[in-house]
């Protein structure tokens, strides 16, 4: 019962760098579509349309640079609207990385989640607004730093220690 | 704290170290995944959360990217989110709704959690709980933590109760009676003019109304002033989907939102809301005709659009409307077939669908002309596709398009020739089904087939190998036809056979074997002195098969006769003469020495078979052929025998049987059965429709035939000698129904099927056709189509017993979801004095749900509160009994629905009706005028 059953980030050389679940889908479930998908998509060339049917669902997906973004929806879904909904998450990673690339997401690949998450919510779209997205994940980073600034340093560690 | 804990933090490998390590591969990804997942289960195990939680963090990356299992790690998730700083816990969530699923033991701790975070001042704590619960809730976790959500869905913070709002389509799902508590502040919810919480209420209600859109109707007027008003377009695309969905329930609702939704088709920029628009038009607005011509303008300029996306959707809104409104598609014809030869495989294969979904009886050759042209030059997955496609839309409805059999078996043929084809299978069972189907066209049947056996670059193909066994099939079959059976024998015991399966090859050895004893035969025919042609008085009168045969034979002889004009000068096989029978002999001697020692079984048994009927006539043969006819009279007998044995064997036609023949077989007087089975005889009496008793197939002795039905299809070798006997035959083959080849298809044999297009045939069956058209109309079968000038040539009989399959239908599941939605939306004021009593009695929630009521408006509508987990013992059995009530008899609901005349509406009510129905029953006869419901007009 969603919008969205789930969300790759498959790169060029099919490495997986996200996976999202938005239904159920058992560990073995999500090799295979993993493979699966990523056998079909990326053999596909560069001037097709951006929607492959599959399993009775459809699976829209575009290419950022190296990466494949990929949402699977119902058969009565609106292509266009996930594909704008991906467009959205690409600009949000975009904004918020500053010019996004697929290592800040390979080393921060929580951190694209956590945006994700701004994003959808139970496989349904949720924030439509760039920027309060942005200052929403950058208020949650601050409570992080400042809670890491207070553990991280080495003289807290050891004066846990001695505790 | 001990010091390898400390010694444990300071040195702990962060996320990006691990990632790093990753990317560097010293030691292989395998080995250094172990290695770091050794290490995670120490530290993860440490009593410092800071070292817990990064321990998780890396643990959710490895199960995430790499596919390593994280259960053991559930309770120590647990602990990290016990942690009271923002950091620990987002990792833990994280890590929790990655990993938990609803059998995860510790699920059940987690719910304290989620409340006290759920009601935390914070709102990323609560936004992060929330999303948690949106993805592992389960029925306990929703049920427990309903009051929480509820209180969140009005909650000033817009950022927590947009989450709100979309976690409680989850809640509901897992735990229905939170609609109840929910519901009226959910539909409050569609009163916010922030877009945000709005489009989170829209695509609650977007997706709930899928599952039963009609518990929705009532709050159409909502959906319709956002509709009008709504200038987002993302809600806006989500309320079209709700009314796709509501607006076939009502037309009146349909009629309101034409002219709105036409607007945002003329207006809309974004392409999104466009097609978002068009689909509603095309799938649920279409008797609007205007509505379609707009929305089909569009789809032309999606279909000439450079973008490949618009030109694929275009070409699927098109598949759309085609149901309704052919004439769209043919006025995009064109772009529909240029659009075979696009680049992209989808697109391709879209429009393949929509070339289909034009093919009709006047165009099919035509299509399927360019289809195959096309076929043949495309790239083998594409080949098949448009192969797979003209071989289902041309046998759908028992060829009901196909109007040329002669031209639909050579394009077969052809078919299997293009070089990608892998629908070996199909094509195998089509060429099979049309033989025994369609009488008139087995000589081209035999001819196509003649066409594949002999060409010996086939046998390589392994795809092909099912069509050669089809062909190898219907070639001995109908060998009659045949122009030249000497040269068919050739080709059945090539060489190269020996690439064929052995399954396959058992076919080609009994069809060879078909061929000689119809070469034999004609060639004793032929010879006149030793078989008198007159030899087929001997079948049983009345059989038509046995007439029909008898003409069948007539013609093959002419065209023995004909084959040696031909083909006289370019084969020296022509002429069936006694040298070249002697030829064929020794050929099948040659050929079939060494299968004897075949390891499959049915190979050497088959050989053998054939090896056996040839050392049995050979000599014969022999004798015959050196002293010409003066002693043919004398030694030639038994031979002649012999062959006329087997020719009559072979002979029998196989028809196609409809599954249900046997129930209308009734018991014939002389036929014992065990004591055992009497009980069976009485069930099976059951079964059987009315129509059976006054249907047969003629004679007590058809009777028997189709009694015997089932085993057979290839009679084998037999030496039984009485010669007027196709009642032995039955017999036999009853007995010996283990040596008769296995069938592979459906088919069964009959004696006599309702002939095509064949009036001279139709004298004594005439009265069994007539049964079976009678049958046909009397099982409600709506494929059939009476619109054909001429009668069809294929013979299908229909399925009588359609019953069962009728009661299995169910009817439309009325989860408890969408009745516990309807309690609500439709309120409850005319509940019956006793239930209602029992309702304020027993069940807590009513009285919130009374609350409820004011709200929503009031409907004449009498039911109960019938999810209710406190409901007291007779409730729950007059629920149980309703859910009988619903999977009733198709004839029961009729009496009923001949009872209750009054409206189309009614007929859903009535299966809320149905649980209280047992009580109400004796008074029913009055109560009916007032259950009618009265549909409000919701927009007016």
């Amino acid at each position: 019962m969603s919008v969205i059953h789930f969300v790759l980030l498959i790169s060029r050389q099919g490495k997986v760098r996200l996976t999202k679940w938005y239904s159920t889908y058992s560990k073995k479930e999500r090799t295979k579509v993993i493979r699966e998908l990523s056998g079909v998509i990326l053999t596909r060339g560069p001037k097709l349309c951006n929607f492959v049917e599959w399993r009775g669902l459809k699976v829209v997906y575009k290419r950022y640079a190296s990466l494949y973004f990929c949402m699977c929806i119902d058969p009565d879904g609106n292509e266009l609207e996930i594909l704008e909904i991906i467009h959205h998450y690409v600009e949000v990673l975009d904004r918020y990385f500053g010019s996004v690339c697929e290592l800040d997401l390979i080393y921060n690949f929580h951190k694209a989640y956590y945006i994700l998450d701004e994003i959808l919510i139970s496989g349904e779209f949720q924030e439509p607004s760039k920027r309060s997205i942005v200052r929403s994940v950058a208020a949650q980073d601050s409570l992080v730093e400042t809670a890491k600034e207070q553990t991280g340093s080495i003289s807290n560690i050891l004066a846990q220690a001695a505790k | 704290m001990s010091g390898s804990s400390l010694m444990d933090s300071l040195f702990q490998r962060s996320l990006e170290d691990l990632i790093k390590g990753l990317r560097q591969q010293l030691i292989g990804e395998q080995a250094f995944i172990s290695k770091a997942l050794e290490e995670i289960c120490k530290e993860i195990k440490s009593t410092d959360l800071s070292t817990k939680a990064t321990a998780l963090l890396k643990l959710s990356h490895l199960s995430n990217l790499h596919f390593h299992g994280m259960s053991f790690a559930a309770f120590h998730a647990l602990e990290v989110l016990s942690s009271p700083r923002f950091s620990h816990k987002k990792i833990a969530y994280h890590a929790i709704s990655l990993s938990f699923h609803d059998s995860t033991p510790v699920l059940l701790l987690i719910t304290n959690h989620l409340r006290k975070d759920l009601n935390s001042t914070n709102e990323f704590e609560v936004s992060l709980s929330l999303q948690c619960l949106s993805r592992i809730a389960n029925v306990d976790l929703a049920r427990d933590l309903t009051p929480e959500v509820f209180t969140l869905l009005s909650s000033n913070k817009l950022y927590v109760r947009k989450r709100a709002v979309a976690v409680v389509l989850r809640v509901f799902e897992k735990y229905p009676d939170s609609v109840r508590v929910c519901f009226k502040r959910l539909v409050e919810n569609l009163e916010n003019s922030d877009p945000q919480i709005l489009s989170a209420v829209v695509g609650v209600f977007s997706e709930l109304a899928c599952k039963d859109p009609r518990s929705y109707l009532p709050l159409a007027p909502e959906f319709y002033k956002i509709l009008v008003d709504s200038r987002n377009n993302w809600i806006s695309i989500k309320v079209l989907k709700i009314f796709s969905k509501l607006a076939p329930l009502e037309p009146r609702l349909a009629k309101r939102v034409v002219e709105p939704i036409c607007d945002l088709l003329r207006n809309t920029g974004a392409k999104s809301l466009l097609f978002e628009c068009i689909r509603t038009v095309v799938t649920s607005l279409s008797e609007y005709e205007s509505a379609v011509r707009l929305a089909v303008g569009k789809v032309r300029e999606f279909l000439v659009d450079e973008d490949p996306n618009l030109k694929y959707l275009g070409l699927q809104a098109l598949r759309i409307v085609a149901e309704k409104h052919l004439w769209v598609v043919s006025e995009n014809k064109e772009v529909v077939i240029k659009s075979l030869s696009d680049a992209d495989p989808n697109i391709k294969i879209e429009s393949l669908r929509l070339v289909m979904a034009m093919v009709s009886g006047h165009n099919v050759s035509e299509i399927s002309r360019v289809l195959v042209n096309y076929a043949m030059k495309s790239d083998p997955v594409f080949c098949n596709e448009i192969l797979g496609s003209i071989l289902s839309t041309c046998s759908r409805n028992f060829y009901e398009i196909v109007v040329d059999f002669d031209w639909y078996v050579l394009l077969l043929g052809e078919m299997s020739r293009i070089p990608h084809c892998q629908m070996g299978e199909e094509i195998e069972n089509q060429l099979i089904d049309i033989g025994l189907r369609v009488k008139d066209v087995r000589p081209e049947l035999v001819r196509v087939a003649r066409d594949l056996l002999i060409d010996p670059a086939l046998l390589g193909n392994s795809f092909l190998h099912s069509v050669l066994s089809a062909s190898a099939w219907a070639s001995g079959e109908y060998v009659e036809f045949s122009r030249n059976p000497l040269e068919l024998m050739e080709a059945l015991l090539q060489p190269r056979t020996s690439l064929l399966p052995p399954s396959i090859r058992a076919i080609y050895i009994q069809s060879a074997f078909k061929v000689l004893v119809f070469c034999l035969h004609t060639c004793f025919v032929r010879g006149g002195s030793i078989v008198p042609s007159a030899s087929m008085d001997n079948f049983p009168a009345g059989v038509s098969a046995s007439a029909s045969h008898e003409s069948f034979d007539e013609i093959s002889v002419e065209n023995s006769a004909d084959a040696t004009v031909v083909h006289g000068q370019t084969h020296a096989s022509a002429p069936i003469t006694k040298a070249s029978i002697v030829n064929l002999l020794n050929l099948v001697e040659l050929a079939l020495g060494p299968l004897l020692g075949s390891n499959d079984v049915e190979v050497q048994e088959r050989a053998r078979n054939l090896l056996g009927f040839v050392d049995l006539t050979k000599p014969e043969v022999l004798n015959s052929s050196v002293q010409e006819k003066e002693d043919s009279e004398g030694k030639g007998v038994e031979t002649s025998k012999i062959i006329k044995l087997m020719c009559d064997a072979f002979s029998k036609e196989l028809g196609p049987v409809s599954l249900s023949a046997q129930g209308k077989v009734s018991l014939p007087d002389g036929l014992m059965l065990k004591e055992n089975l009497v009980d069976l005889e009485m069930i099976c009496g059951d079964i059987k429709p009315p129509s059976s008793y006054s249907f047969s197939f003629g004679s007590p002795y058809e009777e028997e035939k189709d009694w015997l039905s089932f085993s057979n299809l290839h009679i084998k070798e037999d030496s039984e000698q009485s010669n007027e006997s196709t009642s032995l035959l039955a017999e036999h083959r009853k007995r010996h129904g283990l040596y008769y080849l296995p069938s592979g298809k459906s088919e069964l044999i009959s004696n006599d099927y309702p002939p095509a297009k064949d009036p001279t045939l139709q004298g004594d069956i005439n009265d069994n056709t007539d049964d079976l058209v009678e049958i046909t109309e009397e099982s409600l079968n709506p494929k059939r189509k009476p619109n054909h000038g001429k009668p069809r040539p294929v013979v299908k009989l229909d399925e009588v017993d359609e019953k069962p399959v009728a009661m299995k239908q169910p009817e439309p599941r009325d989860d408890s979801l969408s009745s516990a939605v309807r309690d609500v939306l439709f309120g409850s004021e005319d509940i019956p004095p006793t239930s209602s009593r029992s309702n304020l009695s027993n069940n807590p929630s009513s009285k919130r749900k009374g609350k409820e009521k004011q709200h929503t408006d009031p409907r004449v509508e009498s039911r109960e509160n019938v999810i209710d987990r406190n409901s007291s013992s007779r409730r729950s059995k007059d629920r149980s009994h309703g859910k009988e009530r619903r999977y009733r008899s198709p004839k029961k609901k009729n009496a009923e629905e001949r009872k209750n005349t009054d409206q189309k509406e009614k007929e859903k009510r009535h299966r809320d009706h149905g649980r209280h129905k047992s009580r109400q029953r004796a008074e029913e006869p009055l109560k009916v005028p007032a259950q009618t419901s009265v549909i409000p007009d919701f927009l007016l």
